[in-house]
């Protein structure tokens, strides 16, 4: 690598632009778009410079639009709380099913473990409308359709999987000399699991839970599916706004804005585990 | 298993015996996701029988049927053929693009380490509201990409609305989604590559072409399998693009098998076509997860060793 030509590395550089370019030009447009009002948008050829407004944010925060037409009224706080609460309940539901289940796993071979371990991560891959177009019909029998009780449930089949993989990894890296010496201490195995695994795991706990979460929140078709109106989180909320009269351009590029700024934010944050995250544990970062 | 924790408890009262205990631990997840199985054994079902929701007086088994028709069914064929054809072609580009890309941010310098950092804004971007971005980069009144392509002389360019450029421009979004997951893996290895065969290489000053093809990509391989066989089991699944760019049209350009099996169900409500779709896609995904979960974990087992 050292002797890298000069026409080497100018290729290099442009190369790296171009990449840079590409990926990160369309979030840029659409953030500088929230910022437009709809007659700067609609101008062309594109203006380079203008001067910002906050009304598409405004409107969609107060959740109310008014034009020269009347005054619209916009749902997508309420998009935005459904995504929190649909991912936040999802996301503790499967650290308290998952966390124990992931230690079973790590810790003891027992009868039937890695079947049981491989059925849990195929669901990761099985096509989701196989199972989500007959539970449409069993919602409707069992009364759970439209409530965040059932979707709460299904978002089980992203959180539950991958938090079971990634904190089995973890468990696993922690020596089973230091459990075993603190139980021929005389401690029971739960104290064992609470002072000794869960902290020395807690790093990769909490990394999984952040990545069950994102994934929770980009999460589309199973809302889309199983979801009404008033409980559909944004991923779905956001299609609808665009399909709906009246609305300003500049208010759908504000309310992706919104929708997109928590996970981007949160995947900054936790950049370190995505890598571990994203394979499922199989490739360390 | 009920009956080995129900034994166990008695015979100790409230403690749990030792060997009962990985299934006390395991068993809540077990039956969240039993719950969800059930769905599953009923479009089995479906997928043999005549059943319209429209017509719910017509539904009987017809066995075999729902699947026979697919021979005849040029709908079906055309199904098929988008759906792999949007694997293949997404698979194939975001590989060569995530290879580029990794290779050339493989030295650890604080630039290329930020850059990367970046490039994870797209995959953590929900794939629905990315279509819904894309889209409005290539609306004809005021997207930026249609002025751009009218710049460069393509004056009515018209992206996801027109049959013969839906494919490419859904591929497109796709792309930029995708690719930074495959560049992420492919860094990781590529970083964690041993550095004596390329030091030795190096020495001997062999050809950085042969270096490549002999070394880097071979040892590399692992990763590049188990990210491929990734993107393979999720692109032909894929739902969320394509429905919220174009909900499979123009026509039935972009009917790929989970969009089609939706469209199916809730616009003519034929459930038994649609779970038949989707069975075909699950037999196809089922072999390919299975091939993936081998490879996924030697790659594991080495990640595990190295720790």
């Amino acid at each position: 690598m050292e002797h890298t030509s000069l026409i080497e590395r100018i290729l290099r550089a442009v190369a790296l632009a171009l990449v840079v370019v590409f990926f990160m030009f369309p979030l840029l447009w659409i953030f500088l778009m929230s910022f437009q009002t709809n007659e700067t948008i609609l101008s062309i050829p594109p203006e380079l410079f203008f001067t910002p407004t906050l009304q598409n944010y405004t409107a969609l925060i107060t959740g109310k639009l008014t034009s020269a037409a009347g005054t619209l009224d916009i749902a997508f706080m309420r998009n935005l709380w459904n995504s929190v609460f649909l991912s936040v309940t999802s996301v503790a539901v499967s650290l308290l099913l998952g966390v124990p289940a992931a230690y079973a796993f790590a810790r003891h071979k027992f009868r039937g473990s890695e079947d049981i371990a491989f059925t849990l991560l195929s669901f990761r891959f099985a096509p989701p409308l196989l199972v989500l177009l007959p539970l449409t019909l069993y919602f409707q029998q069992l009364g759970l359709a439209n409530t965040y009780f059932g979707l709460v449930w299904v978002y089980q089949l992203i959180c539950l999987p991958l938090i079971l993989w990634i904190v089995r990894g973890y468990f696993e890296d922690i020596s089973a000399d230091v459990e075993y010496a603190y139980r021929i201490a005389g401690h029971s195995w739960f104290a064992t699991f609470r002072k000794i695994a869960l902290p020395l795991a807690g790093p990769g706990i909490a990394a999984a839970g952040l990545l069950a979460f994102i994934f929770a929140w980009n999460n589309f078709v199973f809302a889309l599916v199983l979801a009404s109106a008033d409980k559909q989180p944004v991923t779905v909320g956001a299609l609808a706004f665009v399909t709906a009269s009246g609305i300003q351009y500049g208010q759908i590029a504000a309310a992706i804005v919104l929708s997109i700024a928590p996970t981007l934010a949160l995947a900054l944050y936790a950049q370190r585990y995505l890598v571990e995250g994203l394979s499922l544990g199989a490739v360390k970062g | 298993m009920p009956a080995v924790v129900s034994t166990a408890r008695r015979r100790s009262g409230l403690r749990i015996s030792k060997r009962a205990l990985p299934y006390v631990l395991s068993l809540p997840a077990l039956l969240v996701c039993i719950g969800i199985l059930v769905p599953f054994f009923a479009a089995v079902l479906y997928s043999f029988q005549r059943y319209r929701l429209s017509q719910p007086w017509n539904r009987q088994y017809n066995w075999g049927e729902n699947y026979l028709n697919f021979f005849t069914d040029p709908g079906f064929w055309n199904t098929l053929r988008v759906s792999l054809v949007y694997a293949g072609s997404t698979v194939v580009l975001e590989l060569l693009l995530g290879l580029g890309i990794a290779l050339l941010l493989q030295k650890r310098t604080r630039l290329n380490n930020f850059i990367s950092i970046m490039l994870l804004m797209p995959l953590m971007t929900a794939p629905a509201l990315a279509a819904l971005m894309w889209k409005l980069m290539t609306n004809p009144g005021f997207g930026v990409l249609s002025y751009l392509a009218s710049l460069v002389g393509l004056q009515d360019f018209r992206w996801a609305s027109s049959p013969s450029t839906a494919l490419f421009t859904v591929v497109l979004v796709d792309i930029w989604v995708y690719t930074p997951f495959i560049m992420i893996l492919l860094l990781a290895g590529l970083r964690s590559l041993p550095t004596q065969p390329f030091e030795a290489a190096a020495l001997d000053g062999v050809p950085r072409s042969f270096v490549f093809f002999r070394i880097t990509l071979p040892m590399l391989m692992p990763y590049i399998l188990t990210a491929t066989l990734f993107r393979l089991l999720d692109s032909i699944q894929q739902f969320d693009i394509i429905y919220a760019m174009t909900q499979g049209g123009p026509g039935d350009t972009l009917t790929v098998f989970q969009v089609e099996a939706y469209l199916n169900f809730f616009q003519s409500t034929n459930v038994g076509r649609s779970a038949a779709l989707l069975m075909i896609l699950w037999v196809i995904t089922y072999f390919l997860s299975f091939v993936f979960i081998k490879n996924w974990l030697r790659l594991r087992e080495r990640a595990r060793g190295e720790a």
